[in-house]
Formats: structure tokens, sequence, C-alpha cells
């Protein structure tokens, strides 16, 4: 298998022209190993861990807590879906031509790229300023609870483990490569712009160098096959039934007060009875 | 880059006789086959060492691929049929002149006697920079290089590139998108029949080729239904010089006209995009109209909307005009 594309310029250098497509198969069929072993994992191993653990406990002391709790706000919830709509849209217009299915692509895959470029940016600015920001970031204590779990799942001593904030580490680690792979994408994405004709410039393939633009192209599809893994396993986890209320909660807001104590910290994500106001 | 040896890369020659014994040869090599008509655009590219096939199947001995023949209330002509055949077949002239038109003017007298329909309708673009080996988006690359400030691309697109810039080159593929013909593929998997407007992939579909031919595939027969059979016909291509040459641009169209009314009419161009272009827009400003100077002006004038010259092909845009223009005239005036 290779890693990448090579091909010559005018001048006979070598050099990069882009990933090689073996990686978006590897992609592919990496994200149904990986769903295939957390299936298993999920039949076999987590029963054990519950019985283990003795079930999931609700927190006591829940009273002043409301009923239903806010979890993702409406514009959060906006972003979220207008992200995935068009995160799906260059998938396939990205993908679906490499692997044989032939459409005009080039124009829907690069307004669809604004459009995530845009919906980006917005969520960059809502989280800074009117989430809480650090809730969504990996922070050491974070990196102390992982190791804890790691040997509670390999069954050694690991101490009392808490619950918790608003997001579990897997949320914070997906959260993670999301950002690193859609920096990528966006970025050598815009550069990208330069080489078709838009709507207030035109097209300009010699903006860079061909060893430059080479490497804007393997960025790209790092970060794009990056996406079909990213995006495969995510869909899994949100059709999951053990996690179809995370999933409800993207689509109507709310997370109920019980699965609230079960899997939340209530001092690590504080809520209040202005929780359930949208 | 490309370098002309006279010498090509070795390679496995079948001749079968039989179109199954050529289909069962393609679906053995598959990628790896290069299929053989006359050879004209396939010599090229094997003495310049650009495309290395493992297996080259020359259709020549396949007596079965060449035929004229009569077919429901139309005409079957086989892909391997002549382009001099094509031109001289009195079914052909008498029914669909325009084809035979097209035919009798591609190239030279000598590879019209060696080149054929279906390597004239199937042939790779002439732009130089890919037919040199240059690693260009055809080529699986990232870039066009003739799409630049210093390129050579007088020959190039005006209309519908992405990207790629190149144009289709032949000359009989207006004439059967004007003649609603039709195109019989064969394969493994059984046999398939594709409009010839369909035929032709432009680079926003499939940069990398220019037909729906998939390995594998064998064009075998270009069907012409009688619906504009006996039309008025009109072909012109303009070229640098008048013999062996490819197109400058190229228009074909097919009118029927009573009493100078035009009830329905088909104007196509090539050499000015990457695929045989249809002009829907001129036709609708000519059908149902009375033929005059004002209506083929007007004609013209839709051809070339939304035109995106090249640096040096912006003569492409006037060319266009004219030959459209003279084309819905019937060549009058």
């Amino acid at each position: 298998m290779e890693l990448f594309e090579w091909g010559s310029n005018p001048w006979g250098q070598e050099t990069l022209v882009r990933i090689s497509w073996d990686l978006l198969y590897l992609a592919f069929w990496g994200g149904i190993a990986f769903i295939l072993f957390h299936v298993v994992y999920a039949i076999v191993w987590l029963p054990k861990l519950a019985r283990a653990n003795g079930g999931g406990e609700a927190e006591a002391g829940g009273a002043s807590v409301p009923a239903r709790i806010l979890r993702h706000t409406s514009a959060a919830r906006f972003f979220h879906w207008v992200m995935a709509a068009a995160m799906i849209a260059l998938l396939i217009t990205g993908f679906f031509p490499i692997v044989g299915i032939q459409f005009p692509w080039v124009t829907i895959h690069w307004i669809s790229g604004v459009l995530l470029t845009i919906s980006i940016l917005y969520h960059i600015v809502h989280a800074t300023f009117f989430l809480d920001f650090w809730s969504i970031w990996i922070l050491p204590a974070d990196l102390r609870e992982a190791w804890q779990r790691v040997r509670h799942q390999m069954g050694q001593e690991a101490g009392a483990i808490r619950k918790h904030g608003k997001y579990p580490l897997d949320h914070k680690l997906y959260h993670l490569a999301v950002t690193i792979a859609g920096l990528a994408v966006i970025g050598t994405g815009i550069v990208m712009m330069a080489r078709i004709d838009g709507a207030l410039w035109p097209r300009n393939p010699y903006l860079l160098s061909d060893a430059t633009w080479g490497l804007m192209y393997v960025l790209h599809g790092f970060g794009s096959v990056l996406f079909v893994t990213l995006t495969l396993t995510h869909i899994y986890f949100a059709i999951r039934p053990e996690k179809l209320w995370i999933t409800r909660s993207m689509i109507f807001g709310y997370v109920d007060r019980d699965r609230y104590l079960e899997h939340h910290d209530p001092q690590r994500w504080v809520v209040s009875r202005d929780s359930t106001e949208g | 880059m490309a370098v002309i040896r006279d010498m090509m890369p070795a390679f496995e020659l079948f001749q079968p006789t039989t179109t199954d014994e050529a289909l069962g040869l393609l679906d053995e090599y598959r990628e790896r086959a290069w299929v053989l008509a006359g050879g004209l655009d396939s010599f090229d590219w094997l003495k310049d060492r650009v495309k290395r096939p493992a297996a080259v199947v020359d259709l020549g001995g396949v007596e079965a691929l060449r035929a004229i023949r009569p077919a429901g209330g139309g005409l079957e002509i086989g892909a391997m049929a002549t382009l001099r055949e094509v031109s001289r077949s009195p079914d052909v002239r008498e029914r669909y002149a325009l084809l035979a038109d097209a035919a009798e003017i591609v190239a030279s007298p000598q590879i019209r006697n060696q080149g054929t329909l279906g390597g004239n309708l199937a042939q790779d673009t002439r732009c130089w920079y890919y037919r040199d080996g240059w690693n260009c988006y055809r080529a699986g690359g990232t870039i066009c290089y003739a799409d630049t400030p210093t390129a050579m691309n007088r020959e190039h697109c005006i209309l519908g590139a992405s990207r790629c810039v190149a144009v289709n080159p032949s000359d009989t593929a207006p004439a059967l998108v004007a003649l609603d013909g039709e195109l019989e593929i064969h394969s493994s998997g059984g046999t398939r029949v594709v409009a010839a407007e369909d035929f032709f992939v432009g680079p926003d579909v499939d940069i990398m080729r220019m037909t729906v031919l998939e390995p594998g595939d064998l064009l075998t027969a270009v069907r012409l239904p009688d619906t504009w059979a006996g039309a008025r016909f009109y072909f012109e291509k303009s070229r640098d010089r008048q013999v062996w040459d490819f197109a400058l641009a190229a228009v074909a169209s097919a009118a029927k006209i009573t009493n100078g009314t035009v009830e329905d009419i088909r104007i196509v161009v090539n050499g000015v995009a990457p695929t045989p272009l249809r002009l829907r827009a001129s036709e609708d400003a000519v059908r149902g109209r009375q033929l005059n100077d004002e209506v083929a002006a007007r004609a013209g004038e839709a051809a070339v909307q939304g035109v995106r010259p090249l640096n040096h092909n912006g003569f492409k845009v006037a060319l266009l005009r004219n030959l459209v223009m003279r084309a819905v005239r019937g060549g009058e005036a």
C-alpha cells in the first residue's frame, strides 16, 4: 500500500501529487473494523463491567435539578446539523467519484466547503463567547481520569472514578480529532479555491509551486480520509441504543434529570433552574 | 515527458476475428488492454511511450464490425467501418449526408482509408500538454498546463471547461449527436445502448476520460434512427489548413424546414468544449420561426452566451458565432 502519489513537474522533478487513495479504503475499512470491535466489546465486555460496578446509579440529592436540562442550545444544534449536512455533501462529492460514481461534483463540493467554513467560524465565535469554552477541551484532569478508567477496564485497582462533566473524554477526543482534521481540510480547501473559477475571483493554478500544491493536496487528503472514519464512527455511536439520549439532545436540546444524574457530576456540570430554558 | 522513439514498448498483440473473442480478451486484461481500431490515435500514444498497455487487441480482423446496413428504419454502421467507407456509402450519403460530410473532411485521404468511425468517436483529446506526457489533471495530476497566461491554448475550450480545458477533436461526433445517433457498447456484462450525446464525458464528471467506455467495453456499432433522415444538413469545419488538421471549431446541424419555417433543428458544435456540445439555446432561437438573417444572428448570439475564452483563443468566440449563423442559414450567404 502506498501513502502518496507522486508525479513529475515540467522540469522533470518528482513532486507530491496527493495521498494514495488506498488510504481512503483503509480509512473506510478501519472505521468498519472499529465499529465491529466495539459491537463485540459492547456485547461481551460492557455487561461484565456493569455487573462489577453494580449498575449505573443516579446521584442522590437531585431534588434541586430541573426535570429537563438544556444540553445543546438551539444555536449549537443549528451549527451541528448545518456542519453535518455540509460534511456529508463534502464526503459524497469528494469520494464518490473516486470509487467510480461519476457526476459533476466540483461546484457542489466547493459550495459545501464554503458552508462548512462559515459554520465553523460561527461555531468558534459562539463557543468562545457564549458557551462554556473549556468544557469540550481535554484538560490534565481528563488524562488522569482516563488512566484511571483504563486501569478500571483492565480489572485493576483504580480508586473512585468521578463522573463526567458536560462532555466525557471520548466526546472530547472526537472533538479534538474533528478540529484537527477540520482545520486541515478547511485551511487547504480555502487555498485550493484559487484553482477554480469563482464568482469573485479568476482561477490561478500558479499561486503556489508544484511542491506546495502537492503538500496542500496531501493535507487535504489526510484530513478528508480521517473524516471518513470519524463520520462512520460518529453515526455508529449516535444510533447505539445506550447513546440515543445524547442523540435526542442534539435534536431537541434536552436531557432528562435521571440521565443527567446517572452520567454527569453535578459539581462539574453545574445546572440551575435556568437550564430548562432554550 | 514524452520522447518520440518510433519504437513502441513491448505488449502482447491479439488479433481476434470475432466480437466475442475480442470481448474475452478485453475482459481478461481490463485496464491493461488497449483497443486498436485504425491505430491513428493509438500509435501516437504507444510510440510516445505515454501509454504502456500490457495487451493490444487489434480489431482489424473482426469483419462483423465493418458492416453498414439498414436497421429499424434507420442505419447501423459497424464501429470498424472506415471513414472512407462511411463517407462513400450510398445509404449514408442518401439519408444521412451530415455524417458523410463529416467523415469526408477528417484529416487526409490516407487517414480516412485507415481510420474508423468508432476510433474517430472514441479518440482521446489532442491537447499537447496531455499528449506529451505532462502530469496534468487528465493524466492523473492536479493541474492544467494549458490554462495558464503563457500556455499555448489557441485550440482549447471556450465553453464548458472544468479545470481541464482540452476539447474533443472528433469530426464525426457532432454529426452523430445532431442525428440523435446511438452507440452500441458490448462488454462481458452485456450490451448497452447509449445516446451519442451521453457517450461523451466532460471533465466536470470525469476528468480522466472522454467517453463512457470502461475497461472491458467495446464500441461495436453506431445506430442512426430515421428521425433526421433526409433533413436539411449543414456541416462546416474551420481549421488552420485545409487538409490533415483538427477543427478549431466545427458545426453540424440538421433541420426540418417547411415553407421557410423551421419545424425542428439540431445544432451541435465541437472543438470549443470538452464534449460535442448541443446548443439548445440556439435551437430554441430558431425553432418555429421563419428563416432569415435576424433569426440566424440570434442563434449565433445564443451560441456564445457564457463563453470563457483563454488567453489565446478569443478568436473562437467570433468563429463559433459565425459558424452557427451559417449553419442556421444552411450555408446561404
